[in-house]
């Protein structure tokens, strides 16, 4: 699975880059080991492992920490071991199973992957093939559809899954679209959740996607603030001029 | 134009987000107010021109190309001037 952003959304793609991930992945083990051994080394390689990249790779070759949240073995026929991994963004997953046939002591290599979740996106949601989108694009524009395109084309608000929100009211909205910062009276509603320091999502009332910012406040100081900045944006993803312009020259807006 | 349909429909929208990968997100309420139908759209009923520049693709990526081979490939198929991934595979 690969998710892909499209214009707008490129900007915030790059949050979910450095999220978990999940992979099923085909093992092969150069000589059959008991199956009872193989979960036993499997479960040492759960918790922090260090690697370095192997040589043919885009980041710095030195010797990182990454975190296996699950290693399980889903079969196994003597030579083939068929297994699901979560893991941090950045785990090698062909130099795991290089590293449990060193522990094996038989030797093992990656022979397939298939990677099953990027942050908050999983296989189940409906993966599109390169020929849906491509049929797609052509009921739009050869004969004027645009309702498979609307299919295989999702809203990228949805990356921001799993990240606590705060919903603007609409005359907050132009005033982030151009960078501003964000001060409490332009709030419609916020997570309970929300920390300060939290990276946070901020939405319109209708859904749109503005900004990804950076909480000042906590969801509860935001509720009781009547003044004040509220959030920082990092990313700003909605276009200028949507909105209208809400606040007088040389004000914030509220 | 108080857009009580657009409340609604983008408080459903916003639910949806949350739901996409968890329980939801429980949202505390400070103003409680409507949005106008007069300018944004629902993401889900944005023109489509609109649509794909705020859009999202879940790719079924094939074997063999790399990420950003592919990317390429959907930037032509879509006619777009931009366009990211999130995350590459190890090549093979």
């Amino acid at each position: 699975m690969l998710p892909i952003a499209l214009e707008k959304m490129t900007k915030v793609i790059g949050l979910i880059m450095h999220s978990s991930k999940e992979y099923v992945c085909v093992m092969d083990v150069h000589s059959p080991v008991p199956e009872d051994r193989l979960r036993g080394v499997l479960g040492e390689f759960k918790g922090v492992i260090y690697q370095r990249p192997p040589l043919r790779s885009s980041v710095k070759r030195s010797v990182r920490r990454r975190a296996v949240h699950e290693i399980e073995l889903l079969e196994y026929d003597g030579k083939l071991a068929l297994m699901r991994v979560a893991c941090d963004a950045g785990t090698y997953i062909r130099k795991l199973c290089w590293d449990i046939g060193l522990v094996l002591g038989v030797g093992a290599h990656m022979r397939e992957l298939r990677r099953m979740k990027t942050g908050p996106f999983h296989e189940s949601h409906g993966l599109v093939r390169l020929q849906d989108l491509s049929e797609a694009v052509y009921r739009w524009k050869v004969e004027g559809k645009d309702d498979m395109l609307r299919k295989v084309v999702m809203p990228g608000e949805y990356v921001v899954c799993g990240m606590p929100l705060i919903v603007l009211r609409d005359t907050a909205v132009e005033s982030i679209a151009q960078g501003a910062r964000l001060a409490a009276p332009g709030v419609a509603m916020v997570s309970e959740r929300l920390e300060k320091g939290d990276k946070v999502a901020i939405l319109t009332l209708k859904g749109e996607l503005v900004a990804v910012g950076k909480a000042v406040m906590s969801g509860g100081e935001i509720i009781e603030a009547s003044r004040g900045i509220v959030a920082e944006p990092l990313r700003v993803v909605m276009e200028t001029g949507i909105y209208p312009r809400a606040w007088r020259r040389g004000g914030i807006g509220g | 134009m108080l857009g009580l349909d657009a409340t609604r429909l983008g408080r459903e929208f916003i639910e949806s987000i949350g739901r996409l990968c968890g329980p939801g997100e429980k949202l505390l309420v400070k103003f409680d107010e409507p949005t106008s139908e007069g300018y944004g759209w629902i993401p889900t009923m944005r023109p489509i021109d609109k649509y794909i520049q705020y859009g999202l693709i879940l790719l079924d990526k094939p074997p063999g190309p790399t990420s950003h081979e592919v990317v390429a490939w959907v930037k032509r198929i879509l006619g777009v001037s931009k366009a990211g991934h999130g995350g590459t595979l190890e090549p093979p």
